[in-house]
């Protein structure tokens, strides 16, 4: 294997290694972690100055919230009002129960329109279904259109952030990129440059390919509109410039209203990039003739969405609009980046998300990767408890532990078991800690602090000390002093 | 007034001096305090960690030990953002009507110490005093489910010869987060460096809290690192006079 392949991201929940190993040579690479922590801080200002600025901030979010939750409710409903609308203006409707039909439904329609190449504004949702690569294996050539994607697809990497895919890269590390893809020796590192070199290459893709791929940030349902929002104007190409357009979308993005964009705009913007208003929204609704492109289909993608929605706490999940508040303001992704979750979704809406697509059977590492701060629910404008559905799916990952006779055997579960029967009597729990106080000192230093604890015990001394158990709990020194009183 | 303690089970086998510091401090302000013998875990660790029905038995037993107390006490923000954020959910999903009833009656009468303080008692100079740069950690629990807001600063602007000392990203976590120091030991490492970084460079000599759980963490980083700061329960400097001291119990 060759370096490069050995540091390639896994972003395949089936193949990546859980979160805390995938984390230890992020933690390793300072480059990384500097990269992401500035662009992070550049986000964050930004997002809380806006905020600040709005003074019903908090009634935007419930009423964000609460639009999220009707179509949800009733997105059968909807979801049927977007097909025959979006019909009745000129676009086909197809529905994909999971990611490997998307796929196949897709390359149909590029087969049918004899395309081999295709163009793409940024879509994460067809990174979930890992589209590019089997397009490339199905013989047809994609070019990714969003300066960041295309810094990704140049440089053979993978995104690490749902809405600044390559936050993780920074400013002389794209020239290197670009200089070597483009062929490009005397590129400089000025931003102004470095987006001229995407330009000139972008182009010549935006005026030779007639076919494109995207997503959608929202589906309207009362007029089969659909939105979507960017910062670079290259989703407005694709939209205007090709012949055909296929739109990829989880059933989960409609909107009821046109009106629902009023707040949905508002609360996306500030918190996904900290503007009033991102740069370009594009909206159409299916075919004008002699304007844009004259074929349109939306592939609507369920895979697991449905049986989500199904749940009572983990429906929530499925209000996320892809803002990425939650993972700027994570101080577990701060650290890592987005590489460490193993799935195209990171951060804290990616380690609830991540697992439920994977049907509990993959990624169960994730819903342990937080330190249940809070600070994503706090952020969130859709008002996702995100520590609520964590701790939701925690205990889904234990009743899979509890089932296996082998959990016994490892020193967490029986932890937990063990403690849980001391706390259920007090007699009990008194015995454990005088216990405890006795084998504690084995490891007690002479200085009153354990500085090395053997097995779960290691895990924390690694970087930490721990004081000595005390000789007098609470419980047995207040017992004296009413003995003495008496 | 009557006051129930309730020392969670960490408190009481690793940090007992906080406790005794609440008893002091409250007696001092003239409350009456019970403590109940039988009490040992408000459930928290388990909850976190994905362990519902264990966790529901520690959240009943509170129930039950507490049901008639006319005011709870507990020196630990987390294990209050435990009742209060998650007994609800355990209880519709698992408890019985009686159940539910009685945990309603109760929640009510449940304060975090600062929140005693301030919102039942209605001091904030508690006549403390505590010559030493202080800096105020305030726990991911005690700002985002708590909402103590600036209840820690207000008592500790009242403790005599006490200076503060601001703390930069104050709202972000320092990594402990329960199994989560255990299960993803690494990473939580690298949060409690950033935040010990943050935390010395305040120049403090003490760094407080409301939760011994988060002080535990960075105190163990502080010693092995042999940082020019240790950590101290806001309750132990509250207790503090000048005719009584804090002595360190080390």
């Amino acid at each position: 294997m060759s370096p490069s392949a050995a540091n390639h991201p896994v972003l395949d929940p089936l193949l990546a290694p859980p979160f805390p190993q995938a984390a230890l040579p992020l933690l390793r690479n300072p480059q990384l972690r500097t990269n992401v922590a500035h662009a992070i801080d550049v986000i964050q200002a930004k997002r809380s100055r806006l905020v600040k600025e709005k003074s019903d901030w908090q009634e935007l979010r419930d009423a964000a919230s609460a639009i999220r939750t009707e179509a949800l409710a009733n997105l059968d409903h909807y979801l049927e009002q977007f097909e025959e609308r979006c019909t009745r203006a000129g676009g086909t409707v197809h529905w994909a129960a999971d990611a490997a039909e998307a796929r196949q439904i897709i390359l149909e329609l590029l087969r049918k329109e004899m395309a081999s190449e295709v163009i793409k504004i940024k879509t994460m949702t067809s990174a979930e279904i890992q589209l590019n690569p089997f397009l490339q294996a199905a013989g047809i050539d994609v070019f990714e259109t969003d300066l960041a994607e295309i810094i990704l697809q140049l440089g053979d990497d993978e995104p690490s952030h749902i809405v600044v895919p390559a936050l993780h890269v920074n400013r002389s590390q794209v020239r290197e990129i670009f200089a070597r893809r483009m062929g490009l020796e005397n590129l400089s590192d000025d931003p102004q440059a470095l987006t001229a070199a995407a330009r000139t290459y972008l182009r010549q893709k935006f005026l030779n390919i007639p076919t494109a791929v995207g997503g959608a940030n929202f589906l309207i349902a009362e007029t089969g509109s659909v939105a979507v929002v960017e910062s670079e104007g290259n989703g407005r190409m694709c939209l205007t410039l090709p012949r055909t357009m296929i739109t990829l979308a989880g059933i989960e993005k409609v909107l009821p209203r046109f009106q629902d964009l009023e707040v949905m705009l508002q609360v996306l913007a500030r918190s996904a990039t900290g503007e009033r208003m991102n740069p370009y929204t594009s909206l159409w609704t299916g075919v004008t003739p002699g304007d844009g492109p004259q074929s349109f289909h939306v592939v609507l993608l369920d895979d697991q969405r449905s049986s989500i929605l199904s749940r009572p706490v983990e429906r929530q999940t499925l209000k996320c609009i892809r803002c990425a508040a939650c993972i700027n303001t994570c101080p577990v992704y701060r650290q890592t980046g987005g590489h460490a979750y193993g799935s195209v979704y990171p951060g804290p809406i990616g380690a609830i998300l991540t697992p439920q697509l994977m049907r509990m059977h993959h990624a169960q590492s994730l819903p342990f990767a937080s330190s249940l701060c809070g600070a994503c629910y706090e952020v969130c404008p859709v008002k996702i408890n995100i520590p609520e559905v964590l701790i939701e799916l925690r205990s889904q990952v234990v009743d899979q532990e509890r089932r296996q006779f082998a959990s016994i055997f490892d020193p967490m579960f029986l932890g937990m078991k063990i403690a849980n029967l001391l706390f259920q009597k007090a007699w009990r729990f008194h015995l454990g800690q005088r216990l405890a106080r006795i084998g504690a000192r084995l490891f007690t230093r002479k200085d009153g602090w354990i500085h090395s604890l053997p097995s779960l015990g290691a895990k924390w001394t690694q970087t930490r000390d721990l004081r000595a158990l005390p000789n007098q709990t609470f419980h047995e020194w207040w017992a004296a002093r009413t003995k003495e009183a008496r | 007034m009557r006051a129930s303690l309730f020392i969670t089970c960490y408190n009481d086998t690793l940090f007992p001096e906080t406790g005794r510091a609440v008893v002091s401090l409250l007696e001092r302000l003239g409350v009456t305090l019970d403590f109940h013998p039988s009490q040992t875990c408000c459930g928290q660790m388990h909850a976190n960690t994905g362990f519902r029905g264990e966790a529901f038995s520690q959240a009943k037993r509170f129930v039950r030990l507490y049901r008639d107390a006319e005011t709870i006490v507990v020196p630990s923000s987390s294990c209050v953002a435990m009742i209060r954020d998650q007994y609800p959910g355990l209880f519709d999903e698992l408890g019985n009507d009686t159940l539910r009833r009685e945990f309603s009656a109760l929640l009510p009468r449940v304060y975090e110490l600062s929140e005693f303080l301030i919102d039942r008692l209605g001091v904030e100079d508690v006549g403390a005093t505590f010559p030493h740069r202080v800096t105020y950690h305030a726990s991911c629990h005690g700002v985002r489910a708590l909402h103590l807001g600036d209840r820690p600063y207000r008592l500790l602007s009242k403790v005599r010869s006490l200076t503060q000392a601001p703390l930069a990203n104050v709202d972000r976590c320092c990594g402990f987060g329960g199994t989560f120091s255990i299960k993803n030991a690494e990473v939580s490492s690298a949060m409690l460096a950033a935040k010990l970084q943050d935390v010395v460079a305040t120049g403090a000599e003490y760094c407080t809290a409301l939760d011994n759980s988060c002080l535990m963490h960075l105190g163990g980083a502080m010693h092995r690192q042999y940082a020019s700061i240790r950590t101290i329960h806001l309750a132990e400097i509250l207790a503090s006079t000048e005719a009584s001291p804090w002595e360190a119990t080390e």
